[in-house]
């Protein structure tokens, strides 16, 4: 019988892409780029939330959207229809995004040219949350109709974000969704996420969201 | 979901520190994986047996142990362990404060392995 061996390893599974991600974030802050990725699950409206955001932010950012989806150009479609730059990412079958699939899609353009870049990663609240992108902000959508207790079915994601956008605050009066204890339970998660509640369709609340992604891009950018 | 792509940096990595050399075989691989993660173990077996035919690690056992969910308030600085079903009702232990930290369960760490 042959002797079995200890070999140490003490290695991060995903150290590959956590030394991925970091090049990206030395390479963005060397360009004054800001890149934030945006999760949500399918539906909760990523995209007309980057519509809306970036409609109101205007001209006083230069700004490019990466779209993901397993396999389709809708989004891209919609983002450039309103002349806006996007780039569309097609991960074939994959639930999320990583840092090497997101260097892919800022290979096509000229970093200095943007000073945010938003990356409406596949709709998801499980892979996404596990991979870092090399974003220097993690937001995500919470939408009205998928229920209050999404913080409790999805902990990890609540946690690994920056801002969460409550999106579609036009339905709450419809709902027996409970926004109190959603927050509770949220920032029971993650007690220095910023909330912000928001109708992406109305309009209503996504100006102070834009506001405050403007002043972090600006001061992202100054440094 | 992603098990797949994860199971390959496990072998990935396995590989890398098993010189062909030295190491006939890979038996078993001890990681550390948060309780916050939604990684089934049975998934992660099944594809690692799939991915690792024909290399060192071929029927190599994954040994998963858990790492706790540990939070530390933010009021008090204790430090303690909740289950994953306790996400829901987060007080601390000591002074009942509600807003604490997560300071592990999002572990992601191979351990070691068995070798011969």
């Amino acid at each position: 019988m042959e002797e079995v061996r200890l070999i140490e390893i003490k290695e991060e599974i995903h150290s590959d892409n956590t030394v991925k991600a970091k090049q990206l974030r030395d390479s963005l802050s060397k360009n004054k780029t800001f890149l934030l990725n945006l999760m949500s699950s399918p539906g909760a409206g990523k995209t007309t939330t980057i519509l809306k955001t970036l409609e109101i932010i205007g001209d006083k950012l230069r700004s490019s959207v990466i779209e993901a989806d397993i396999d389709s150009m809708v989004d891209a479609e919609k983002i450039a229809a309103k002349g806006i730059h996007a780039v569309q990412l097609r991960t074939g079958g994959f639930c999320h995004l990583d840092a090497s699939m997101v260097e892919k899609g800022l290979e096509g353009m000229n970093l200095k040219d943007f000073d945010l870049v938003i990356i409406e990663n596949v709709g998801n609240l499980v892979c996404p949350a596990e991979f870092d992108t090399g974003a220097i902000k993690n937001v995500m959508i919470l939408s009205v109709p998928e229920g209050d207790d999404k913080p409790l079915k999805y902990p990890l994601m609540f946690t690994v974000c920056d801002v969460l956008l409550v999106n579609k605050i036009d339905y709450l009066s419809l709902s027996d969704f409970d926004i109190d204890a959603m927050k509770e339970r949220v920032l029971n998660l993650n007690p220095k996420i910023r909330i912000f509640e928001i109708s992406s369709k109305t309009g209503e609340g996504v100006q102070a969201w834009a506001d405050w992604l403007t002043n972090e891009v600006k001061q992202f950018t100054a440094q | 979901m992603h098990e797949l792509q994860v199971t390959e940096s496990i072998l990935n990595i396995a590989l890398k520190h098993a010189p062909a050399d030295k190491v006939k075989k890979i038996v078993a691989i001890h990681l550390n994986i948060g309780e916050l993660s939604d990684l089934e173990n049975e998934w992660i077996q099944q594809y690692f047996d799939y991915l690792s035919k024909n290399t060192l690690a071929e029927g190599a056992k994954l040994v998963i142990e858990r790492i706790p969910i540990r939070l530390k308030c933010d009021s008090c600085q204790n430090e303690f362990e909740i289950k994953r079903d306790e996400i829901k009702n987060i007080k601390c232990r000591q002074c009942g404060n509600k807003k604490c930290s997560l300071i592990a369960g999002r572990d992601y760490f191979i351990k070691n392995m068995e070798v011969i």
